[in-house]
């Protein structure tokens, strides 16, 4: 845990260290495509009212001044697959992105949707030294918590505290200052493999880059199209993306549950190859132009050429209707909602207050998915789309982009995570010279 | 299994990935530091290396120069600067031939090659001039404004007569005192620096003016007055104006210096003395004689 500790220090110290110098990238690595955002930092919000109300994720500090994607390579499951290729799919992005924003980035945020993600929910109490309770005690009952096995060779991804009680009085936003004995905290865990995030890291590395920070894909796509309403009250969202669909659960404005589906708009695409005998390209053509969930008596009219570049051109000359490729496309979009009906049903869903359920992600774009996302996951659903920030173009407002511009708020203003306070002294090595060098600064 | 080993077929569409190389190359030029000094040094480097390479031969450099030169030849021998003449004001014909001669200037000639402050320390440099101004014209005349010395006294040097002006600067040389004979003439060591006393003397002198030859600074100290037969006035060295006063008063009243007087000494304000010439001396003793 030490070394996590260590390392998310020296990255949040990297992300400070761009902003000072005012510019960062993002980059959504995912399974269909790359996308790099540039992000200019113009230091504090320039537009605010000057009554302590900013806007609502602090997304007008910073603009998009260069964007660009490329079709993913070498990605599958939201995971690295081959280096080599990645590496190139990720060079091409970040190039095109600085070209446009004309500046060189050196600093970079990435996100990853891969990886099984688990989220375990931890507990910690101690005695509140002093009076009132201090950030040293923060640090500690963070520290306290008892963390499970989270299993050989997997990483702490984010651990931010979720909830502070003070003696018997829970929910607790910010318990610094408050008057008590008995500090508790609840913290959100999520851990991921750890070779996932090894093969990020090299491949960010071998283009020159520095990381600035790690997230979540399904944590940044929930930032960036839950409305605050639903963060606060409680909603779930569908990133379903290329590779993969991420869960997250929402409540009180912090992520309570994170999970992921092995399962996308690949799959789709991959299941219309097969049943088609169409090349994976013509596949995923004919299912952006004429995909659908829900077959009308029009369907069956439309006649969709399938003739794949077999060179037969004369000979090869099929046709399907449209209500078969919908026959094809309906039964695994139906499986993937299916299995995150599952998982959210598994993390006790249903017992939040309000049960919102936002589906975003390119997958999200299917004509007619919100009547059968409605079936399955319950009447709540909608559509998101990533929250507007400044600069974007409009190629790159749409679901697709909502984990990259996700990740732009997440590096405006990141959550508190545990490593962002202070580990308290007692659980240094007796032997620190820091020990040492703290007990100075404190005491004199 | 594919061969892991690229192998890209021809006229199969190239990667759209930049190379390596490629990339890195462009985050360097992207580098501020880096574009600055590619899109301002490097050319500012080449464009040096080749002037310097180019001047670096004498040959050019003396091309460069010649052109240089010509141009400005050119442009300085223009009617618009060339002056044609001089005028003098304020000199008599004398002193504006001495200035003629002090600069000797061959007309035409362009402006630009007159050095009109040196050329007035020139000409200001003439005893007989007090002040002097030039400038050129329009229409190519260089105009010599001359304030010159006016003389008050005729000074007898050791090397000849000279005119004096009333700060004791000597103008010219004089062949003869007749030259001149309405100035007064002073002479001795030191007499210029007490000129204003000597002609005083001159001022006070009434009657005995057309008498006087002359007022002799005596020891750098006092005055004598010599008058044309030789008499001789010894003035003392305070107040002497006064003094010279009361021998012109002794005159009126007892013709005094008609006798046969030399020297009348006032050196001692209380006892004036008279020195007699010989004959006289003689003369008067045998008058005394023939008297007893």
């Amino acid at each position: 845990m030490r070394d996590l500790y260590q390392s998310q220090r020296a990255m949040r110290a990297m992300r400070q260290a761009a902003m000072q110098r005012g510019v960062i990238a993002i980059l959504d690595i995912g399974s269909s495509k790359i996308a790099c955002l540039v992000l200019r930092f113009d230091g504090p919000e320039q537009y605010s009212d000057g009554d302590g109300v900013g806007s609502m994720a602090g997304q007008s500090s910073f603009r998009v001044i260069g964007a660009a994607t490329t079709r993913s390579r070498g990605v599958r499951f939201g995971e690295v697959e081959a280096m080599a290729e990645t590496e190139r799919a990720v060079r091409t992005a970040v190039q095109a992105a600085q070209k446009m924003a004309n500046v060189r980035v050196d600093h970079v945020i990435a996100c990853l949707s891969g990886g099984r993600p688990r989220s375990y929910g931890l507990d910690g109490q101690v005695d509140v030294m002093g009076q009132t309770v201090t950030e040293g005690d923060i640090g500690r009952v963070l520290a306290e918590c008892e963390v499970p096995d989270i299993g050989e060779g997997r990483q702490v991804l984010h651990a931010q505290p979720i909830n502070f009680a003070l003696d018997h009085r829970s929910g607790l936003e910010d318990p610094r200052g408050q008057i008590g004995t008995t500090l508790t905290t609840d913290m959100h865990m999520m851990t991921v493999e750890d070779s996932i995030i090894e093969n990020l890291l090299y491949c960010i590395k071998r283009c020159d880059l520095e990381l600035a920070g790690i997230a979540s894909s399904a944590y940044a796509a929930g930032i960036s199209s839950l409305v605050e309403d639903e963060q606060e009250l409680g909603a779930a969202c569908i990133d379903m993306g290329g590779g993969s669909t991420g869960i997250s659960i929402f409540m009180r404005k912090h992520m309570i549950y994170s999970d992921a589906v092995r399962m996308g708009g690949d799959h789709v695409t991959s299941d219309i190859s097969m049943g088609l005998q169409v090349a994976p390209a013509m596949a995923e053509r004919i299912k952006t132009f004429y995909g659908g969930v829900l077959a009308t008596g029009m369907d069956d009219r439309e006649m969709i050429e399938v003739g794949s570049n077999t060179g037969d051109w004369e000979r090869d000359r099929r046709t399907v209707s449209r209500a078969e490729l919908i026959g094809i496309m309906r039964p695994r979009v139906e499986e993937i909602l299916e299995e995150v009906r599952v998982r959210l049903d598994a993390a006790g869903f249903e017992h939040l207050p309000s049960q919102q359920i936002v589906l975003t992600g390119g997958g999200s774009q299917i004509p007619g998915l919100d009547g059968l996302a409605s079936k399955i996951l319950g009447q709540q659903v909608r559509l998101g789309r990533p929250l507007r920030v400044q600069g974007l173009p409009q190629a790159a407002t749409g679901s697709a982009f909502s984990a990259a511009v996700g990740l732009s708020l997440f590096a405006a203003n990141p959550q508190d995570e545990w490593w962002d306070f202070d580990i308290p002294a007692e659980k240094y090595p007796a032997r620190s010279f820091k020990r040492a060098v703290r007990w100075f600064r404190e005491n004199w | 299994m594919r061969s892991l080993k690229a192998q890209r077929p021809e006229g199969v569409r190239r990667d759209p990935a930049p190379s390596r190389w490629g990339y890195r190359y462009q985050r360097l030029m992207l580098t501020p530091g880096f574009r600055k000094l590619v899109k301002v040094g490097v050319p500012m480097l080449v464009v040096g290396g080749l002037i310097a390479g180019w001047t670096a031969r004498e040959a050019n450099r003396q091309m460069i120069a010649d052109a240089y030169n010509n141009t400005k030849t050119q442009l300085q021998q223009r009617d618009e600067f060339m002056v044609k003449m001089m005028a003098i004001d304020g000199a008599d014909d004398t002193l504006a031939t001495d200035i003629r001669t002090v600069l000797p200037l061959e007309f035409p000639q362009s402006n630009f090659d007159l050095d009109l402050e040196e050329m007035r320390q020139t000409v200001a440099a003439l005893p007989a001039v007090a002040d002097v101004s030039l400038r050129v014209r329009p229409g190519g005349v260089l105009q010599v404004n001359v304030t010159q010395r006016v003389p008050v006294a005729v000074f007898r040097a050791p090397e000849g007569l000279k005119l004096i002006d009333s700060e004791g600067v000597l103008i010219q040389n004089i062949i003869a005192r007749a030259d001149r004979s309405d100035l007064p003439l002073i002479t001795g060591d030191g007499a210029r620096e007490a000129l204003d006393e000597g002609l005083e003397i001159y001022r006070v002198a009434g009657p005995l003016m057309p008498r006087m030859r002359g007022v002799v600074r005596m020891g750098e100290r006092r005055w004598d007055v010599i008058l044309d037969s030789g008499q001789r006035i010894l003035l003392p060295t305070d107040n002497p104006v006064p003094a010279f006063e009361r021998v012109v008063a002794l005159n009126q009243a007892q013709d005094l210096l008609e006798r046969d007087v030399a020297v009348v000494d006032m050196r001692h304000p209380a006892r004036p003395t008279i020195r007699m010439n010989e004959q006289a001396v003689t003369n008067l003793r045998q008058i005394n004689a023939e008297q007893e």
